[in-house]
């Protein structure tokens, strides 16, 4: 229940609640904007992406956060495999400014 | 040419997936070898690609969590990486950050963000521009004072020197740290930590291009561990403003790991290039890409003052960004395979002899 609605139901609304209740009506209905993925267009992984996103933004966080650094550790460890294959020192580097 | 276009579940765009792919290449090859996430260039990049502004700024800050893990992997095995240095840092830095956007939460109120935020990010351009320019200077004379008198001048030594004065300062409790070869006190890098992050927060950036200079002149790191360094801390504020960012439903983690693909292979070339570049090279390099980001943000400003040159200096400064991406990228794999080739010769010279 908005709080216009609210003020209305119990017959309470003063002259200041009465010139603002388009202003609380407008603060209320931004507020409920909420960004939704449209997943109509999409299949497979994307399409259950998109959904978790509406679903749930926190779980949506945290998969983010758990993604994206598996994806450079998997990533790194493998272009470390390629770099090893170019037979070049991986190890170690001479310290040298000038 | 549907195929080279891929639908972005979340912001439900369509952008080409082979521009992400050369952004995460270029990036990755420069961030490797400067030590920093490069916001500066991903931004607008995205932004050209297609992607609103905030979800530009959003998936750049996603994908830079990964891609700096992948240099800092890397600068790790060479022992570029300082982590007890970095740990002390990431704290201040996050109070630092917090800070400077509160403050600039106060300046939206009062309706001075957008200029204060560009003269600031100007003036502070300039300044590290003329301190890296100012320490090649002033070092080049010692190595030529140096050959005059008939010596080699130390391989570490360095120009500018204010990192000497700020480590005596001698405030409990006193720090070593093994990989940067610096004692101080722990006050010193969390001050500088709480500084940059409230720049860094002040100008919404991540922070590595006035960290990177910082660990160098105000802390004296030698370069290549101040890059190692620094990616570790860009990799954990990286994550943290995915984490932000994905909440507020800006980041588009398909087209984060479009651009991991190709950073993971970037990152490796850039870090690798740091072995075979001298520590001056990179500040130098480092210099000249302050400058470019520096001219491009004075276009921005000239545009928002006069709006009949805005198209024009827009474009220009998006140019200006692109081409000196394109040009820092060619001068670092350049320097990878003349570097790699002089090492596999010398090894074989070497198993010849033996």
């Amino acid at each position: 229940m908005s709080v216009t609605e609210y003020l209305s139901a119990r017959g309470k609304i003063p002259l200041v609640f009465l010139l603002a209740a388009p202003l609380l009506s407008a603060a209320e209905a931004a507020q409920a904007i909420v960004i939704v993925a449209d997943t109509r267009k999409l299949h497979g992984l994307r399409a259950w992406w998109g959904n978790l996103y509406n679903d749930s933004h926190l779980h949506f966080t945290l998969m983010t956060i758990v993604l994206i650094p598996l994806a450079g550790v998997i990533l790194g460890t493998l272009a470390d495999l390629v770099m090893g294959r170019l037979g070049i020192d991986l190890k170690s580097r001479a310290l040298r400014e000038g | 040419m549907d195929w080279l276009y891929v639908l972005m579940p979340v912001a439900g765009i369509k952008i080409l997936w082979p521009g992400l792919l050369i952004l995460g290449l270029g990036v990755g090859i420069i961030g490797g070898f400067f030590g920093m996430g490069g916001a500066w260039m991903v931004t607008p990049g995205l932004n050209i690609l297609g992607f609103p502004m905030a979800f530009a700024i959003g998936t750049d800050i996603t994908h830079m969590a990964g891609k700096s893990l992948i240099s800092t992997m890397r600068h790790a095995r060479f022992g570029n990486v300082d982590y007890k240095l970095s740990c002390i840092m990431i704290l201040g830095t996050i109070c630092g950050v917090e800070v400077g956007a509160r403050n600039i939460m106060w300046l939206e109120r009062i309706g001075k963000v957008d200029a204060y935020v560009r003269y600031g990010y100007l003036v502070l351009l300039t300044l590290i521009a003329w301190m890296v320019f100012a320490d090649v200077h002033k070092r080049r004379k010692k190595d030529m004072e140096a050959r005059a008198a008939g010596r080699a001048l130390d391989p570490l030594a360095t120009g500018l020197d204010f990192s000497k004065k700020l480590q005596r300062l001698n405030i409990p409790p006193m720090v070593t740290f093994k990989r940067a070869g610096v004692r101080c006190s722990a006050w010193l890098p969390i001050g500088i930590a709480l500084f940059t992050g409230w720049l860094a927060g002040v100008l919404g950036i991540g922070g590595g291009l006035i960290r990177m200079p910082s660990l160098i002149y105000l802390i004296g790191c030698p370069t290549h561990v101040a890059v190692g360094t620094d990616l570790f801390e860009v990799a954990i504020s990286g994550l943290y403003g995915a984490a932000t960012y994905g909440f507020k439903g800006r980041a588009e983690l398909f087209a984060a790991f479009i651009m991991l693909l190709g950073a993971a292979v970037g990152a490796q070339i850039g870090t690798v290039a740091t072995k075979y570049v001298k520590g001056y090279a990179i500040r130098v390099y480092f210099g000249l890409a302050v400058v470019g980001c520096g001219i491009s943000v004075l276009l921005k400003l000239i545009g928002a003052s006069y709006a009949a040159v805005k198209p024009a200096t827009d474009l220009m400064a998006t140019i200006l960004i692109l081409g000196l991406v394109t040009a820092l990228s060619l001068f670092i794999v350049l320097n990878f395979v003349r570097g790699v080739r002089e090492e596999r010769k010398a090894v074989k010279e070497h198993l010849a002899h033996v």
